[in-house]
């Protein structure tokens, strides 16, 4: 794919590192806010490869890993009770809910089928007026605004079996979250490149400004992260505290106008609960009032007794950065990608799951 | 292909569960051209079972075949139902010489379709020089099967000088993979309901034997182990060996042969193409003095054009694959805890 492979040269990669082996002159700790920079990170080998002053902590940034466990149980119930045709990204169907996944729901005979977009899902309530189709939108900004369309077209379509189950969280809330939190030790942070391709750079520059800490909105290229945490290390050697755009050949500073529009007409800032952090004020997206015909959790009464977490799981110190996942109990014996505890061990962007295969490494050397 | 066998005029256009009852439907079905289809002496006889007349040591394979859609890019469920055991049968070092070949199909099946299929197998199975001698077929109920089930079961003669065993394995051997992987996963990606993107991505579904047949007469005993990676692509087949031999596996992300449009419909759906199905590739562990010209003459096979040494055994980190990424760095290669899903973003 042209765009990608010089992206991933070896040379450029080897130059970006030993600059930042140069640059660097204490330990700092690094937050890679987005879990597709996670999984890059893992995917390329690049933390073993940067010098041992650099830590780099996995945040909250997969939507998997932070979808509550109530909203996992609801979708569960919608394809198993009521019926449903529920259509959901892929790799929130392996995600535990508090009795079974979707993929278990879907053993036992729920109609859960996989797709690449919302507007599939229009499709399919299009084909199938005798059923309702409910879409599980979840993610960050980066997949609100085709969830957006998604209820603009099936409203445009006249179509009265389509409703989302909204889980839409906002990442400059998140990171104010983890910086608040008294045991946080983050130094500095790359923002998720393709959240500011959609709403731009603007609601970091207050961040960055109030809690003195350089962020640098960052792709998910090998070099691209390579040069993220490069720029951080610059700003933080010189003690700066800057909104840089390391992405910029996709990020504008105003971002993505067209669909910031969609987003607006569809959803509105609620406050949010996190699976693992608990809520956090004004961090995620709701569907509006004049949309809520196409709001699932409106459309179908469902009651769902909040579950609790199981015990042993720490995953949200682990979003948080405050805790590493090797610095937790199950870790590796109880909790596995094959047997997950908690939703930090399911997805490839978890940051238990990334430390799963990573510490094989280390046991292996 | 369905010009050089042209399905024979039928009073029912689609399967009924008397197709499947042993009665009148059941013989008009298989006298409608099935057995003429497959004709070869043994079949003719329409024994119970077959009466084979075999000598030496043998190979014995079996293999279940489902696959949604069951006509994609690049091939049917019928030269896969054929090609899957016999490369399985090649994986051993065997040639095969008889197939049985058993169908659940569900009913409503058209029949054109089914026909289609059954042409495609006698294809598939004339190419790879193998005969199918017994069948059966069963029907079942609407809504109880997914269009059409394929249960294969394979009998080979193993070549004198194949010794084809993990165990043979030794530090120092290449790993060869045969051609480029991924493409048979995602060409059923494209058209599956949900998923579809356009593309020209075909199945690499493809019998190895005579290939496999060449490399044995030429390097015999130098071939360590033959696999294929079939479900669970490359990765879960290097891991499996690594730890059957209880050695490390060092591949190198460069050297990986992939097509550029395979890997960017990767890249898309956020599949690792690693752990993608391959029908037509097999991975061989060769001794490292034959690695050079074992990968010429493959290179020279028309299943082989894109073949290469994608890694080495080594003493170091017992049962890991370590994969070198591209940038040099370095990441532990394990199996999927179960089928891989496509990402969120």
């Amino acid at each position: 794919m042209k765009y990608l492979s010089e992206y991933r040269d070896p040379e450029l990669a080897k130059k970006y590192l030993e600059e930042i082996k140069n640059t660097v002159s204490r330990p700092w700790s690094i937050m890679e806010v987005c879990g597709g920079q996670t999984h890059s990170l893992v995917k390329n080998g690049i933390i073993e490869m940067l010098p041992k002053e650099i830590t780099m902590i996995h945040g909250p940034g997969c939507p998997v890993c932070v979808t509550p466990l109530k909203l996992i149980d609801k979708a569960i119930h919608l394809a198993l009770e009521k019926g449903v045709i529920l259509c959901s990204f892929g790799d929130m169907l392996r995600v535990p809910g508090s009795e079974k996944s979707l993929l278990e729901a879907k053993a036992e005979g729920a109609d859960v089928r996989v797709l690449y977009s919302p507007l599939e899902a229009v499709k399919i309530a299009e084909d199938h007026p005798d059923k309702e189709v409910v879409f599980f939108a979840v993610g960050f900004e980066t997949t609100a605004p085709a969830n957006a369309l998604s209820v603009i077209h099936a409203k445009r379509k006249g179509l009265t079996n389509y409703s989302i189950l909204a889980s839409h969280v906002l990442v400059p809330p998140a990171i104010q979250a983890v910086i608040d939190d008294e045991e946080s030790r983050i130094d500095g942070f790359l923002a998720a490149g393709h959240v500011c391709t959609i709403m731009g750079n603007s609601e970091y520059h207050p961040l960055s400004a109030t809690y003195k800490v350089p962020i640098v909105v960052t792709g998910f290229e090998p070099l691209d992260v390579l040069q993220g945490i490069l720029m951080v290390i610059r700003q933080l050697e010189q003690s700066k505290s800057e909104v840089e755009n390391q992405y910029s050949r996709i990020v504008r500073e105003e971002g993505n106008l067209e669909a910031q529009k969609v987003i607006q007409e569809v959803f509105e800032i609620q406050n949010q609960t996190w699976r693992g952090i608990g809520e956090i004020p004004q961090s995620g997206y709701g569907v509006r009032k004049e949309y809520e015909a196409f709001d699932a959790t409106k459309k179908y009464n469902v009651q769902i007794t909040e579950a609790p977490e199981h015990p042993e799981c720490i995953s949200g110190l682990i979003m948080k950065g405050i805790k590493k996942p090797f610095e937790c109990s199950q870790f590796g014996k109880k909790c596995k990608p094959t047997n997950p505890l908690g939703a930090p061990m399911v997805s490839s962007e978890g940051a238990c799951a990334a430390y799963y295969h990573f510490s094989g490494l280390i046991e292996a050397s | 292909m369905q010009l050089q066998c042209p399905m024979p005029k039928l009073d029912f256009d689609v399967i009924t569960l008397g197709h499947g009852s042993g009665g009148m439907l059941t013989n008009k079905l298989l006298d409608s051209g099935v057995f003429e289809l497959f004709s070869n002496p043994i079949l003719d006889q329409r024994h119970d079972g077959a009466l084979l007349d075999l000598q030496g040591k043998t190979a014995f394979s079996t293999d279940s075949f489902l696959v949604s859609p069951i006509f994609f890019p690049g091939g049917n469920i019928g030269e896969l139902a054929v090609n899957g055991t016999v490369n399985d049968l090649a994986m051993c070092g065997a040639q095969p010489k008889y197939l049985s070949l058993s169908f659940i199909l569900e009913e409503g099946l058209k029949m054109d379709e089914f026909w289609e299929i059954l042409v495609s197998i006698k294809f598939a199975a004339e190419k790879a020089g193998v005969q199918i001698v017994t069948g059966d077929t069963k029907v079942v109920e609407k809504g109880k099967g997914d269009k059409i089930f394929i249960n294969t079961t394979g009998i080979g003669q193993l070549h004198p000088e194949a010794a084809i065993h993990s165990k043979n394995i030794k530090v120092g051997d290449k790993i060869i993979l045969s051609g480029r992987m991924a493409s048979h996963g995602m060409a059923i990606m494209s058209v599956r309901e949900g998923l579809e993107f356009e593309s020209e991505i075909k199945s690499d579904t493809t019998n190895l034997n005579r290939t496999i047949f060449n490399l044995l007469e030429s390097f015999g005993q130098k071939i360590h182990l033959l696999t294929d990676p079939t479900r669970g692509g490359v990765a879960t087949v290097l891991k499996e060996t690594a730890l059957a031999i209880n050695l490390g596996i060092d591949i190198f992300q460069s050297t990986l042969p992939i097509e550029s449009q395979v890997a960017d419909a990767c890249e898309l759906l956020g599949l690792d193409p690693l752990y993608v199905a391959n029908e037509g590739l097999f991975i061989a562990f060769v001794d490292e003095s034959v690695s050079d010209a074992f990968l010429t003459q493959l290179k020279e096979d028309e299943n082989g054009l894109y073949a290469g040494v994608i890694g080495t055994v080594t003493e170091s980190h017992p049962g890991q694959v370590v994969l070198e990424s591209g940038i040099g760095g370095k990441r532990i290669v394990s199996m999927l805890p179960g089928e891989q899903l496509p990402r969120i973003c």
